[in-house]
């Protein structure tokens, strides 16, 4: 459930997203999930893609600031409450979420989530849904 | 020496100075009389301040030897500066100068810990350029070895480091650091090589440079000063306490000086740096401003040397900004920057002005390994910055953090300032 996300820092200048989806597109890599966070002067765009290593490269190539985080990747049930019984586990545990992001398919959801304890975290989820990917 | 010793020495050699340049250079004697001033107006050091300034466009003027004092038949050497722009800067010196010039470079080696035991390679250009030379003077007179190794052939420079057991060192910080780049490219590492003892000028280098020089070379880096208009290097040095380079002030007079208003500044303040070569013969010079930012600090040193001291150079005065009324200097900037391993060392200043009040905007490029995935810690980061450049500059500025790659880098005279106010 440790997925690896690539952020990229980006400038607040018009166009500036689109040269990064030119580039994955150029390079036929298809984002899974991806989000912004902005403030004043720079944002930093966050993606879940399939191929890393390929995708960070050629990023980097084209003079992109990027890093690799390990991030949790958590998928539970496409339902109310599903995500809210989670959050409160962790919670309950101590685990601060610094950010999240999530895309839902048609009977599942899959979370991103950014603890501030990567190991803790995913071990109290493991525990909680041992079925977890 | 104590202060009041030292001012009489100077006061006196300020008036033979005077004396000497009134009678044998046509260009000060018009200027001083121009100014109703005579020889017997100065008797003290600070009669000095009566005294007209020097500039390099003056010895530009008279270009070659205008300002010569000396007799052709009494000047024993000639330098030369590179001038990128218009005339070069001709020095000629006496018999006198070149023995003021060995005493003054060796004064700063043995502040260095160089003794006759010390095997020292020189490592500045040999040739027009003071640097070789006047340092190979220095290391002659204390009675160390010197190896004139010069500039170029750095995997020669490397083996005879190794082969000879070389203990000292003197050339430019950046070459210092190039050096110690090849020798781990090399397969060796500070331990194959004897170094102690550095001496490193020329060009304005930083805290954090001087720590990696130590760390990567096994050695004391210590600061060397100097200018060929006033004699070359060997006008100040720092000594083991490494807090401000100690100036031969008995030979060169300083004074730091507002860039904009000529006014002199008090000890402490950062202004342009001013040299009266006291007892020069060649060329000797009147209050010349050398358009480096710098301030002098007068409190006691621990080594117990009562000169005066220079704190580090921190700029050029001519790219001075004005920004809410407050002097800005692009190095002050710079030097905060070049001192934050969180940043490329390159940067670009932008001057506008929005509702009637100046802006600065600092852009700097994130180096890679401090890029984060949290926002929280780029704006610390950016903070960090912006609260460095307020304490340095008086002003606050806005810091940008810009994208790798988007600043042009510095080729030669680099762009680093675009000022868009527009005053109508």
């Amino acid at each position: 459930m440790i997925t690896r996300q690539i952020s990229i820092f980006l400038e607040n200048k018009r166009g500036r997203i689109n040269d990064v989806t030119k580039v994955l597109a150029a390079n036929n890599i298809n984002m899974e999930a991806f989000c912004i966070a902005e403030t004043s002067d720079f944002g930093l765009m966050r993606l879940i893609v399939s191929e890393v290593d390929r995708t960070v490269e050629v990023l980097r190539k084209a003079d992109f600031a990027v890093i690799v985080t390990d991030v949790v990747s958590l998928r539970c049930k496409n339902v109310p409450g599903a995500l809210s019984s989670v959050l409160e586990t962790l919670a309950a545990k101590d685990i601060f979420i610094e950010y999240m992001y999530a895309f839902s398919r048609q009977e599942t959801a899959d979370v991103i989530i950014k603890p501030n304890d990567l190991a803790a975290c995913v071990k109290i989820l493991s525990e909680i849904n041992p079925d977890n990917r | 020496m104590s202060r009041d010793e030292m001012m009489d020495l100077q006061g006196k050699r300020l008036h033979k100075l005077v004396e000497l340049v009134y009678h044998h250079v046509p260009f000060y004697r018009e200027k001083l009389q121009a100014m109703d001033i005579s020889p017997d107006d100065i008797h003290t050091i600070e009669d000095i301040v009566k005294l007209p300034f020097t500039t390099k466009q003056d010895l530009r003027d008279n270009y070659p030897v205008g300002l010569q004092a000396a007799a052709q038949s009494e000047i024993v050497r000639i330098h030369a500066s590179s001038g990128t722009t218009g005339n070069p800067t001709i020095v000629g010196y006496t018999a006198k100068d070149i023995e003021i010039w060995k005493e003054v470079a060796a004064r700063c080696l043995t502040a260095y810990g160089v003794t006759r035991n010390d095997i020292f390679s020189v490592g500045y250009g040999y040739g027009l350029f003071t640097g070789g030379l006047g340092v190979h003077n220095g290391v002659e007179y204390v009675g160390a070895s010197v190896v004139p190794t010069s500039t170029g052939n750095t995997e020669k420079h490397l083996r005879l480091l190794r082969d000879l057991k070389i203990t000292g060192i003197a050339c430019t910080p950046s070459y210092a650091l190039y050096l110690a780049e090849a020798l781990e490219k090399s397969g060796m590492t500070k331990d194959d090589i004897s170094l102690r003892v550095g001496a490193f000028g020329a060009e304005p280098w930083t805290e954090n440079m001087r720590k990696e020089i130590e760390s990567r070379l096994g050695l004391q880096a210590y600061n060397i000063y100097g200018l060929s208009e006033i004699m070359g290097p060997g006008v100040s040095y720092e000594c083991e306490y490494k807090n401000g380079s100690h100036i031969c002030e008995d030979h060169f007079y300083p004074e730091i000086l507002d860039p904009e208003t000529l006014e002199p500044l008090g000890r402490g303040k950062t202004g342009e740096l001013v040299f009266t070569t006291l007892t020069k013969t060649g060329m000797p010079l009147l209050r010349y401003r050398t358009k480096d930012l710098t301030s002098l600090m007068e409190d006691d040193c621990p080594c117990g040397r009562t000169s005066v001291r220079m704190t580090r150079i921190i700029g050029r005065s001519d790219d001075m900004l004005i920004i809410r009324g407050i002097n800005v200097f692009p190095s002050q900037v710079e030097s905060v920057i070049l001192d934050m391993p969180e940043f490329e060392p390159r940067y670009m200043l932008v001057v506008d002005r929005v509702a009637n009040l100046d802006t600065l905007q600092v852009q700097v490029e994130v180096r890679k390994d401090y890029f984060s995935d949290e926002i929280g810690s780029m704006l610390q980061l950016k903070k960090k910055l912006a609260d460095r450049l307020k304490s340095i500059l008086s002003i606050s500025a806005d810091v940008k953090l810009m994208e790798p790659n988007s600043i042009p880098r510095s080729e030669g005279k680099s762009v680093r300032i675009v000022d868009k106010r527009r005053l109508d």
